[in-house]
């Protein structure tokens, strides 16, 4: 295991700093030498990239804290325009250098504007002989701004010429970032997946008080065995592990193993972890909801999950106005005549179909069809006279906001707008035999 | 207020304008207005009692969802567990036109009990990101001004765009807030967390979570779940469809930040059946609906809309258009003001009620002296009018006891003859002599046909009814019910006594051989084919013999009732004609024929020639109807310029070359766009100088 050496700082902070970041070693100490001394500066920009939850963020926040290294810390989600990023950056700067005076905030509309007021933010600080660190988490959000903004960061160093190092995290490789014109390329740092082993000594470092390290590592290993070909997700793993685990030590509490029982502890939570993985995992039932679950010892079969509710109520004609656009969507316009014409005459599918319709619609997706139609097969699907009122119009819009329809193309279109049907075949048919309608018969896909 | 009243006068003048002075139209304008209120006021009620189950789960969730952010608990698995933002998933169902009301009512219940912190958010707002958050800001800041005193106006003053819409300012504003509150002097502190605590949530609803686009969820749910520490937020979702679109909308790694549970509200069916319980099938209220008018708004209930916004403001239209058209709906008032409105009535109101079909009805069986009475002396007349609205009111009453009755019992037949509904009893009722249809036969037939036990409770549902009911009529009916009901009992014990068929089952059973079996199960046949009726099947028979009496009695339909036309709104038409706007065929009526609302004489037309005095549009449009799907304008042309110069006569026709006349050509061309604006044709690149047509038939 390599120790985590540097001159430039105590190796009582190090020796901390390396119990924080397990399994992250080699990483850190990378990062240390390209950061270098305090007063030395770095490379102007640094892009790390891996895996959701490989432990970007939570090692450079780290990192950048135990040393105690000057940075501004920003999340490029949470501030969506290059207006919000700016200001915040420089807000962040302002309050880590003057905890006292809380200025107005300056208004910064530009890059230009940013780097003339970074300036001035660093001028004000006492630690210009430092490196500051500017830290964008979710960088792929950059590229959504104005196009100066990424390359701008990448050389900040060059712009402002002070001692700045700025590092870009993301989920998404460089190759995608890369913008047409040409940039400061960055120093790329892959962090790669935590293996098995890894995400075991993780989790198993934060041990409940109340047992044993030992015991909770088993129980993480059991864990593990459920979840890992589902779920590398370190947070989410954590996050069951605290839900399921006193449902772990029920039997012990209750007396009837003790913590070396482990061939009858895995008997007792297995079954229940796997529960937990169609259920909690999935959301399907809340965390809250299953910890109520586990504390009553109720069946996790009474609570129905989301998924349980697929049935969907709807006025009469808005079923038989869906109906009619699945079939505009899943059927050949030709064979329109052979379905709804009463003296169609016989057709055999072999010599009707052209080549390409030999593959399933149904594997094509739906196909867009013109209002006209929609209206043409209702009228023919209805056995009663359906008069063309607004409510019929409003129908087919109401079904568009449900997203049970969607509309193809522009939305301001007024003459022949275009449709297409979303939803599945389960769907329609739950809604086809309610209104006692056999729509396979009906489908071309199934001739 | 003055301007309310100056508001009302102005629709009392609306009554006015088509009717006399003399048929009491200010005194119907206020029946009307009185009546309504009360329906409204009902209406919401009964709104407000079938949400309350649901408010009650909502508020109790809210509760929970944040109360480790109260406690700020140190136990270890609240530290390892992840911090969820609770959820509500609030099943709604299709009819989303009703949704407004109730999550108006719902930030009302949460207001009362929870928090003053509630954002209601629609997509159509929040095409981005930025949009949202300035219109969570927005609301949420408001708020906060309205819930306490003004003293912070500088607070209010900052504009919109002064602060930065960001989750940082909100998170600071709540801190602002939540600090005051704590500070404030302890006799207000009380009031204040006796109804809210000290740091309430921050509910934020979406409205309709269908139209929301993925990106602006995800963005807003990533960027919450950031802050959950800081900022006790809680979401409600407001689904139309199914809580699958859940799934669909959000990945797993952003729906793993939310802690969802499931909130279903009553069906829009139920609650339908629920309001034409309360506002239908009482005494209460005089105004009654036909059975036409009925179907009318029930079916576009079903068919179209699902709505009960909608199907409560049809009932309006209904009261409204009848008190509006019938002059002597003035009399469709509570029972106890009848007779000093019978009393001041005019002469022609009572001449009114004489030209009444269903009154000459009733005239026409009186005796002769009592006709010419009825036909000449108001007074008299007055007082059988009096005495008739009395026989109609207590009719309703039992109309309606008794028809719940037979509902208990059609309701549980297998397949439903009469409806599984009582509302399609009542239609079926209202329409025609129940007692006349098939289905009432076959419905008979069946329960012929019931078990005892079922029989039994059916009979004390029934006995229940009429207990409750209002009726004065119903001791005697009570009290044979009843007898039915001892006789049944005692039927029972006779039972127990004698079990000489059991016995015959029970040799059965010891058979075991082939032929021994089906000689035993033959004779049994026999014997029960020859047997005569046992005593269970006899007093079955006289319980739906007495049933099928109660119906006879008192399930007439409500148009064999004389002055009926006084309470019951029948007019189908004007209602389907106000309801159903068929915006195609309006067009059609214009264009085909333009009599029809121009109302000039000239173009009453005769068939189907084309008049020239019609305007430029309606003859192009005629033309045009006689072409295929693609119309070649200089025939077109030529055949406008034929039908306009026909006029002038043969005089026009020598001066008029082959050439068309200018004016005539743009005259064409201004229709032809026109028609093109209406949606009619298009222009088509197929071929040149021809336009498609975007309608097919002649509609």
């Amino acid at each position: 295991m390599p120790n985590l050496e540097h001159p430039a700082y105590p190796a009582a902070t190090l020796l901390h700093l390396e119990s924080l970041v397990p399994c992250r070693e080699s990483q850190v100490s990378m990062l240390l030498s390209i950061f270098g001394e305090r007063q030395q500066f770095s490379f102007p920009s640094i892009f790390i990239y891996g895996h959701t939850s490989s432990g970007k963020t939570y090692v450079m926040q780290t990192l950048l804290n135990t040393l105690q290294l000057p940075h501004v810390f920003v999340n490029c989600v949470e501030y969506f325009t290059s207006r919000l990023l700016l200001e915040e950056i420089l807000i962040q700067l302002q309050s880590c250098s003057s905890e006292t005076e809380q200025t107005s905030r300056v208004p910064c509309d530009n890059f230009n504007d940013f780097v003339r007021l970074f300036k001035q933010a660093v001028e004000s600080r006492e630690l210009q002989d430092q490196t500051l660190y500017i830290v964008l988490d979710r960088a792929e959000q950059l590229r959504e701004m104005e196009a100066n903004i990424l390359p701008a960061f990448l050389r900040l160093q060059e712009l402002t010429d002070r001692n700045v190092t700025v590092v870009l995290l993301s989920e998404i490789v460089w190759e995608l970032f890369r913008p047409n014109t040409g940039c400061f390329e960055p120093l790329t740092l892959y962090f790669p997946d935590y293996s098995i082993g890894h995400l075991q000594k993780i989790l198993s470092q934060n041990h409940p008080p109340e047992y044993s390290a030992d015991f909770y590592a088993a129980y993480i290993n059991i864990l593990l065995g459920v979840f890992y070909m589902v779920c590398r997700d370190l947070k989410e793993l954590q996050h069951l592990a605290a839900l399921n685990f006193s449902k772990y030590c029920e039997p012990v509490v209750r007396g009837e193993a003790n913590e070396r029982d482990t061939r009858k502890l895995w008997k007792n939570i297995e079954p229940h972890l796997k529960k937990a993985m169609q259920t909690v995992y999935l959301r399907e039932i809340s965390s809250s909801q299953w910890e109520r679950l586990q504390h009553d010892d109720g069946e996790p079969g009474q609570l129905k999950g989301l998924s349980a509710h697929t049935h969907v109520e709807l006025p009469y004609y808005s079923k038989f106005l869906l109906i009619a656009a699945y079939l505009a969507s899943y059927n050949p316009v030709r064979t329109d005549k052979r379905f709804f014409l009463k003296h169609h005459g016989k057709i055999r599918k072999t010599n009707f179909m052209k080549k390409h319709e030999k593959t399933s619609n149904h594997l094509l997706g739906p196909k867009p069809f013109p209002l006209d139609r929609l209206l043409a097969i209702l009228y023919s699907i209805v056995d009663n006279r359906v008069a063309p009122t607004a409510n019929i119009f409003s129908q087919i819009t109401s079904l568009v906001t449900l997203q049970l329809l969607s509309v193809v193309g522009h939305n301001d279109q007024l003459d022949g707008p275009r449709y297409k049907c979303t939803v599945s075949l389960d769907f329609i048919r739950a809604i086809a035999r309610t209104v006692n309608f056999d729509i396979i018969k009906y489908l071309y896909d199934f001739l | 207020s003055p301007k309310k009243r100056k508001l009302s006068q102005k629709t009392v003048n609306y009554f006015r304008e088509r009717n006399n002075a003399s048929e009491d139209t200010d005194l119907r304008f206020v029946t009307c207005q009185s009546l309504w209120n009360q329906i409204k006021s009902e209406t919401e009620q009964i709104q407000e009692d079938l949400n309350k189950q649901l408010f009650d789960n909502l508020v109790s969730f809210l509760r929970r969802s944040h109360s480790e952010f109260q406690e700020k608990t140190t136990e270890w698995t609240c530290q390892m567990k992840s911090r969820e933002i609770p959820t509500a998933a609030l099943v709604l169902g299709v009819n989303v036109t009703d949704h407004d009301l109730t999550f108006r009512s719902l930030s009302e219940v949460l207001q009362n009990s929870i928090t003053p912190y509630i954002a209601l958010l629609e997509a159509k707002d929040c095409p981005g990101i930025k949009n949202l958050m300035q219109k969570l800001m927005g609301q949420l800041m408001n708020c906060y001004v309205d819930a306490d005193s003004l003293e912070d106006e500088d607070h209010v003053q900052v504009s919109q765009n002064r602060i930065r819409c960001s989750m940082t300012s909100i998170i600071s504003w709540y801190q602002n807030i939540t600090k005051k509150t704590d500070s404030e002097t302890p006799s207000k502190k009380r009031t204040s967390s006796s109804r809210h605590w000290q740091s309430p949530p921050v509910v934020v609803i979406f409205k309709d979570m269908e139209s929301f686009t993925t990106k602006v969820l995800q963005d807003f749910i990533v960027i919450s779940s950031q802050h959950i520490h800081e900022l006790p937020l809680v979401l409600v979702f407001g689904i139309a469809t199914s809580p699958m679109i859940i799934h669909s909308l959000l990945p797993h790694s952003v729906s793993s930040l939310l802690c969802i549970e499931l909130f279903q509200s009553l069906s829009c069916k139920e609650h339908l059946s629920t309001i034409i319980d309360k506002l239908l099938l009482t005494a209460q209220f005089p105004f009654k609906l036909g059975e036409k008018v009925l179907q009318v708004l029930i079916n576009i209930f079903l068919y179209h809309d699902f709505s009960v916004q909608n199907f409560i403001k049809g009932f309006q239209l209904c009261i409204v258009e009848h008190f509006y058209s019938q002059p002597l709906s003035v009399l469709c008032c509570p029972l106890v003001d009848t007779k000093k409105r019978v009393n001041s009535l005019s002469h022609d109101q009572c001449e009114n009620i004489r030209r009444l079909p269903s009154f000459r009805r009733y005239v026409e069986n009186q005796v002769s002296e009592k006709q010419i009475l009825l036909l000449t002396a108001d007074n008299f007349l007055k007082e059988i009018t009096q005495k008739l609205l009395e026989d109609l009111h207590v009719y309703h009453e039992n109309y309606v006891s008794v028809l719940r009755c037979l509902h208990v019992f059609t309701s549980s037949l297998p397949k439903y003859p009469l409806g599984k509904q009582i509302r399609e009893l009542h239609c079926s009722c209202l329409e025609n002599r129940v007692w006349e249809t098939e289905e009432y036969e076959s419905s008979l037939q069946l329960a012929r046909m019931l078990n005892k036990s079922d029989l039994v409770t059916m009979l004390q549902q029934c006995v229940e009814i009429f207990v409750s009911s209002s009726g004065k009529e119903f001791d005697k009916t009570i009290e044979k019910l009843k007898e039915f009901l001892t006789q049944f009992q005692e039927l029972e014990e006779a039972f127990q006594e004698q079990d000489g068929s059991v016995s015959a089952q029970k040799e059965l059973q010891k058979k075991t051989d082939l032929y021994h079996l089906q000689k035993t199960l033959l004779e049994l046949k026999e014997s029960r084919r020859s047997k005569k009726l046992t005593k269970f099947e006899m007093l079955r028979f006289e319980v739906v013999d007495y049933i099928d009496s109660l119906v006879r009695t008192y399930l007439v339909p409500a148009d064999h009732k004389t002055l009926h036309e006084i309470m019951y709104f029948n007019t189908a038409s004007v209602l389907r004609g106000h309801l159903n706007a068929a915006p195609r065929v309006a067009l059609h009526t214009a264009l085909n024929n333009p009599y029809c609302y121009l109302k000039n004489q000239a173009l009453k037309s005769d068939g189907g020639n084309i008049s020239n005095k019609a305007p430029d549009i309606c003859i192009v449009y005629k033309l045009h109807l006689e072409c295929g799907r693609l119309i070649n304008l200089v025939d077109w042309l030529e055949a406008f310029a034929t039908v306009v110069t026909a006029v002038e006569g043969p005089n026009a026709d020598a001066a008029s070359s082959d050439q068309v006349d200018d004016i005539i050509h743009a005259r064409f061309i201004r229709a032809v766009s026109e028609l093109e604006l209406l949606g009619f044709i298009k222009p088509s690149k197929q071929k040149t100088d021809h336009v498609a047509r975007l309608t097919w038939g002649g509609c």
